[in-house]
């Protein structure tokens, strides 16, 4: 397989106009002819569909939730990154791309990062238009933050809130296209498979989450906008219902699946209370900017009352180990270093299965320097969410957090278009692979999802369109499109009636997450991913002959939902560790053990790794086939990223 | 911990419905009230019988899809906070609870706890946004708006659309949510070109959708899990009143669902 990521040649900040320039068109009248699927209403789908349907596209648009505006987009607490330099502080475009390409560890793609920068400016422009009510100066001009310890101030935000108010405004966008009748929405509605005709992606089988019933849609583009697949790890930030099927329907139908091994672990969430734990609360990074990150010095104080622990017993690891950024190094490097202390029986909390897993953050001497009131202004809100969620005040005692799943850079392979391996199927948001390399910064993925939904895909759709033009009908009665719908059918059926039924879906989610979460997590081995290849293999085995099912399948049925994700998981879980085991360098969020500096930070091996891994579904979920994309830099040179 | 709960039990919007009484034992203190269904729930899963459905997503109060009432209150007894927000601390060993999906014409019974709110999408279709196409957006610091006047759209602008105001009101009314949409982009310049129609049509397709009218209860805002304030209703009358007068044309409502 030729994987051609299509980029443009030239200099780099031409290349988007050029590509532009030279792209075919749609005639306005013509639009209205071409039947375009929209799965998925976060940033990147809502924002895709609502531009689309302002074209003229026929729009067709699904999300599981009971509403467009619940897409888990809307969780997304710190701000939005632009290259505005509103704070005159030496901004730029290219110094936005720069430390993105740096920030994912070299192991993205120049060109989609270029465009990603250049195009931040736009997204605030149109946000604002649309009435989202950022932060603003008292001149009332707009305020930007600096965030995840960024050198400029570049991040808009509104309150900790950013992502909801800016998932309101596409949402509002795509209501007005809904009313306008050039979007049909279905809620509540799950894509089960993709539909292939003749190499080209055309259509979806879906099934209504309050009917049961299971049907087809076809179309001639399809795009995914599906978000994430943290949620393999069963403990995640992520929402209940985010999941991989769309993806992993796609994957199986042909699209290549990149970098699945690259997953962020985010340093800062609220621990684990309680095996019965269904998801973890991330706290915003913004408190490392005045919280001290602290374990007892000894194993005997772990139990003991914090505030009573004296200084010298205590130990700052963040600041020892990293003079120059002390609590402030990146999320990467933060959350490797919470799992070694508490390894070493130094973590702090309550037992969880015997382990005790947090470390604190301690805000007493911030409080003491800069007063409690200027505390309250700045994390009020959040330290009223964790004292709902724990009981403790982070006034009086520090905060217990542990890192948590968070986000996945990997996704499916698209080239600069945004195009997967099949033809007429167009990957955006956190579902494709495309932006971030081994390492997201933080506020940058609200930045894509949008970047693709707005500005990238409508255009790059039109040129798919405008070059393959006239497109057979295919209707419901297609060979290709009954089978489809056959095999989601004949799925189903099988959830509902497993041999030796026993165990509800979630007992294997558990299961499944815990073996991801401690051989596929902050730190890797050679020795622990084959096992996990193992292990996976045979819960997956023992799921498809014990899972429980209740209810049947044509009526409301959590369960059944659960069961097929929950299926979708096992097989990427087991992709996943391949990968990880495949890619013997540490880069970004994957850290192999095996591949470290002196000093215990991660080595990149350029000359050996410098690539996307595509994985090809063989048709045997153990025998996925590589594909390799090589990466070259041309303009920000690959170096050891240090932040002693 | 031991609870003893009674769970609404109603397989479709046609079935009667019942309380089902369940008994949880040994529930931690620090689960959130949804940990403690799903803990229930997987139980009945392995005795095969038929879980509770109930909505939720996020699990962080910021989606609005979770909602339940809680002893009669709309998201239980915690103020500001939504069901999955809130923690089993609430609650004290050995009480007894009621649950009970949010009850309104405007929001018929899917299942057990569930029920459909596709009202609240057809009223901000109706109006709640700002035409702009994209792309044509001048640059962002071109309109400055006084901080204050911001910070005032986003108070209004922070709603969820859980629909616990209209469960918490006597009268059923969704005053309080499309006054918190019409509000946030009635007090943003971006907002005014379209302001007097906007609330009219919005105000039309809330009152097509079988919602009761606000008689100024106040029980919204007290249930409200984000503390959107009333005085925003007042706000919408007022600018409701305003086009009613200035504008002779009807607004023409969709038929609810
Ligand atoms: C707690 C939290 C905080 C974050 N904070 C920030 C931040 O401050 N800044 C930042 O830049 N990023 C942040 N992120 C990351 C960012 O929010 C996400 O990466 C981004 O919003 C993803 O957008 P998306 O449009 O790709 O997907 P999503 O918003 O996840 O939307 C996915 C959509 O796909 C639909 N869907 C999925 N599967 C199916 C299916 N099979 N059938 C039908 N529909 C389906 C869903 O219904 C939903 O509509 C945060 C993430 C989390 C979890
Ligand atoms: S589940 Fe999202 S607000 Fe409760």
């Amino acid at each position: 397989m030729n994987l051609d990521a299509r980029e443009p040649s030239g200099p780099i900040e031409d290349r988007w106009t050029q590509h532009k320039a030279s792209s075919k068109l749609v005639a306005p009248a013509n639009r209205r002819k071409y039947k375009v699927i929209v799965v998925g209403t976060g940033l990147a789908g809502g924002a895709a569909a609502a531009t689309l349907g302002e074209l003229g596209y026929k729009v067709q648009c699904f999300c599981f939730q009971d509403s467009p505006r619940r897409a888990h987009s809307i969780a997304a607490q710190g701000g939005i990154n632009a290259a505005k330099n509103y704070q005159n502080d030496g901004d730029s475009v290219y110094r936005l791309f720069y430390d993105t390409v740096k920030g994912g560890d070299f192991r993205s793609r120049e060109s989609n990062v270029y465009r990603l920068s250049e195009l931040s400016v736009s997204i605030i422009d149109q946000a604002v238009a649309q009435g989202v009510p950022f932060a603003r100066e008292y001149g009332g001009l707009l305020a930007n933050r600096s965030f995840g310890g960024a050198q400029v101030s570049r991040t808009f935000y509104a309150r900790g809130q950013t992502g909801q108010q800016l998932l309101l405004g596409a949402y509002s966008a795509l209501a007005r296209q809904i009313e306008a009748g050039t979007v049909d929405m279905h809620p509540r509605t799950e894509m089960l498979d993709l539909i292939v005709v003749d190499g080209k992606a055309r259509g979806i089988v879906t099934r209504h989450l309050v009917t049961g019933k299971v049907e087809a849609h076809v179309a001639d583009v399809v795009i995914l906008c599906t978000g994430g697949y943290g949620n393999v790890f069963f403990l995640s930030t992520n929402a209940q219902g985010s999941n991989c099927t769309a993806a992993w329907r796609a994957h199986r139908r042909g699209a290549l699946f990149a970098n699945p091994c690259y997953t962020q672990i985010h340093p800062t969430c609220i621990p684990q209370s309680g095996s019965y734990q269904s998801k973890l609360t991330l706290m915003s990074e913004s408190l490392r900017n005045d919280g001290r990150v602290w374990v007892p010095r000894n194993e005997e104080d772990v139990g003991k009352d914090p505030t009573k622990i004296p200084e010298q017993d205590r130990y700052y690891y963040l600041e020892e180990r990293y003079p120059a950024f002390g609590n402030l190094v990146p999320r990467d490097v933060a959350s490797r270093n919470a799992l070694y202390v508490t390894n070493d029986g130094l973590g702090i909390g309550p037992e969880v299965d015997g382990e005790r897993r947090g470390v604190y953050l301690d805000f007493a001497d911030a409080i003491n320097r800069l007063g409690e009131q200027t505390i309250r202004e700045r994390y009020g809100n959040l330290f009223e969410m964790y004292e709902r969620i724990t009981g403790d005040s982070p006034y009086q005692t520090p905060m217990r957090i542990y890192p948590a799943t968070h986000y996945t850079m990997g996704g499916l392979w698209v080239d600069y278009n945004l195009m997967s391996t099949i033809d007429g199927l167009f990957v955006g948001g956190e579902a494709n692979f495309s932006d971030h390399g081994a390492n997201r910064l933080g506020a940058s993925a609200l930045m894509q999802g949008l970047a693709d939904g707005y500005f990238v895909l409508p255009f790059t759709i039109g040129n798919y369109l405008g070059t393959e033009r006239n497109f057979d009908g295919v209707s419901e009665d297609h060979p290709d499109v009954r089978a489809a719908v056959d095999d989601v059918n004949s799925r189903i059926s099988s959830l509902l009636s497993a041999p030796k039924a026993k165990h509800a879906p979630q007992w294997f989610h558990r299961k499944l997450g815990s073996i991801i979460w401690h051989q596929c997590g902050m730190s890797r081995n050679g020795e622990g991913l084959s096992q996990a290849i193992d292990d996976i293999r045979e819960l997956r085995e023992q799921f498809h002959r014990e899972v429980k099912v209740t209810g049947g399948e044509g009526e409301f049925n959590q369960t059944l939902e659960r069961a097929g994700r929950v299926a979708d998981f096992m097989e990427l879980g087991e992709l996943m560790c391949r990968d990880a085991l495949d890619r013997a360098e540490s880069c970004g969020g994957h850290f192999r053990e095996e591949h470290q500096t002196e000093d215990g930070e991660a080595a990149r091996r350029d000359d050996e790794f410098s690539y996307v891994a595509a994985w090809e579904f063989s048709g045997d979920p153990a025998q996925p086939t590589l594909h390799k994309e090589p990466l070259t830099f041309e303009y920000v040179k690959p170096v050891q990223r240090s932040y002693k | 911990m031991y609870l003893i709960l009674h769970i609404w039990r109603q397989q479709g919007p046609r079935d009667k419905g019942h309380f089902e009484r369940h008994e949880a034992r040994d529930v931690s203190e620090h689960m959130s009230f949804l940990e403690m269904l799903d803990v229930i729930n997987e139980q009945l899963i392995e005795a095969g019988k038929d879980p509770i459905a109930f909505d939720h997503d996020c699990r962080e109060g910021i989606c609005g899809m979770c909602g339940m009432v809680v002893n009669g209150e709309a998201h239980g007894p915690q103020r500001q906070t939504t069901t999955c927000q809130l923690h089993m601390r609430q609650f004290q060993n050995g009480d007894e609870l009621w649950i009970e999906p949010w009850r309104a014409s405007g929001f018929p019974i899917i299942k057990d706890l569930s029920v459909d709110r596709s009202a609240f999408d057809r009223i901000i279709q109706a109006g709640g946004y700002v035409s702009i196409r994209t792309g044509s957006a001048p640059d962002a610091n071109e309109i400055p708006i006084p901080k204050g006047v911001s910070d005032h759209a986003m108070d209004a602008a922070a709603c969820i659309g859980c629909g616990a105001c209209v469960a918490a009101c006597p009268n059923a009314s969704a005053s309080l949510f499309v006054a918190a949409k019409v509000s946030h982009l009635g007090l943003l310049p971006q907002g005014q070109a379209e302001r007097p129609d906007r609330v009219r049509k919005m105000v039309a397709q809330m009152d097509a959708e079988q919602f009761g009218a606000c008689t100024n209860h106040a029980e919204c805002e007290a249930a409200c899990p984000k503390g959107i304030s009333i005085s925003f209703i007042a706000r919408m009358n007022r600018d409701h009143l305003k086009s009613m007068i200035a504008s002779s044309d009807d607004v023409e409502a969709r038929p609810a669902k």
